[in-house]
């Protein structure tokens, strides 16, 4: 799982309002390159939440993302490659999603996240 | 890329060796899915260059197909463990580019960046009566502008009346209707091969941005 798809994902256990973004608890984290798309970097910028983007990258061991951006910033060819690295290389294979408002874990396996809820939590 | 090339490909992705009944795992054959697919994007516009998911995806044939035509991201979501396995081994083969999620169709929402497009073959809902409504009705509240589904073409009138009554469908059409062959996959099929005609439909969506 790469972080665009973290970026789309929050806990939808029955009663929580703040399920969103999840924490990431990384065991073991790949890295595949694929070739940029600068036209979907910036597609896509405008709509991610770029703090849970950053967080969750932090959590990855990836360090170089700026707190602060504008759209300007995609006109750089090395903001824009650090921002594709993180968003689309950078593979989260073992590990858990964690609830931010319950604690509650979602296990990562293979790259799958298992967001299967129990019977009390629907 | 043409559309015999596409099927081509897809016909070599590996299908479900021990179908889940409860599940309706029935595996969209490469026919159908590289049309599916194919029309989707040379017609509509609707897949190279967005973000796709590909509901309860099994093996993941149509996600992979979505990859294949240039998607810019697919996610494909299955309740099923196994399914997800195959899913995997089959993206991974063909070097396409799909993020899996295991997750319930029911109780799954998306967050933040918006999901342009979702594809889907839902199961018709003879077993578990209404699979097939609920996840359609899922699918639209996850795609913010189109969704592609098949559904038995003896349901039609009341997937185009619930489409956009209730599940906020603009448009609601049949693009095509096709023979879906089922091999006798289970027990219960007595015959052979058990031929049902199904309709491809796309629905738009009109959401705020």
């Amino acid at each position: 799982m790469r972080l665009l798809t973290h970026n789309m994902l929050a806990c939808n256990i029955k009663g929580v309002t703040n399920g969103f973004p999840l924490g990431i608890d990384a065991t073991r984290v790949e890295t595949k390159e694929v070739e940029m798309n600068p036209d979907f970097l910036k597609h896509i910028f405008p709509k991610l939440r770029w703090e849970a983007f950053r967080a969750a990258a932090h959590s990855l061991g990836i360090d170089n993302l700026p707190e602060q951006v504008d759209s300007n910033m995609l006109l750089d060819e090395e903001f824009l490659q650090q921002f594709h690295h993180a968003l689309l290389e950078v593979h989260l294979e073992e590990g858990a999603l964690i609830c931010p408002e319950t604690g509650r874990r979602f296990p990562v396996s293979k790259g799958i996240p298992n967001m299967l809820l129990n019977e009390d939590e629907v | 890329m043409k559309l015999k090339q596409l099927e081509g490909i897809i016909s070599q992705l590996v299908q479900f060796q021990n179908p889940k009944i409860e599940l309706e795992q029935y595996s969209t054959g490469a026919h159908i899915a590289s049309r599916m697919l194919y029309m989707a994007d040379s017609s509509y516009d609707d897949i190279s260059g967005k973000v796709v998911v590909d509901l309860g995806c099994g093996c993941g044939t149509l996600g992979v197909a979505a990859s294949l035509l240039s998607a810019d991201h697919v996610i494909g979501m299955d309740i099923d463990a196994d399914a997800l396995d195959l899913a995997r081994e089959n993206s991974l083969e063909l070097e396409a580019s799909i993020d899996l999620i295991q997750g319930n169709v029911a109780s799954f929402r998306i967050e933040g960046v918006q999901v342009d497009t979702v594809v889907m073959n839902p199961p018709f809902g003879t077993r578990q009566k209404g699979a097939d409504m609920m996840f359609l009705s899922s699918a639209c509240q996850i795609a913010n502008s189109t969704v592609y589904s098949l559904h038995k073409s003896s349901t039609r009138e009341h997937v185009k009346r619930v489409a956009l009554n209730n599940f906020g469908a603009k448009t609601a059409d049949v693009l095509c209707q096709l023979r879906y062959n089922l091999s006798a996959l289970y027990k219960f099929h007595k015959k052979q091969e058990v031929d049902i005609m199904v309709d491809l439909w796309r629905f738009t969506l009109q959401k705020a941005i």
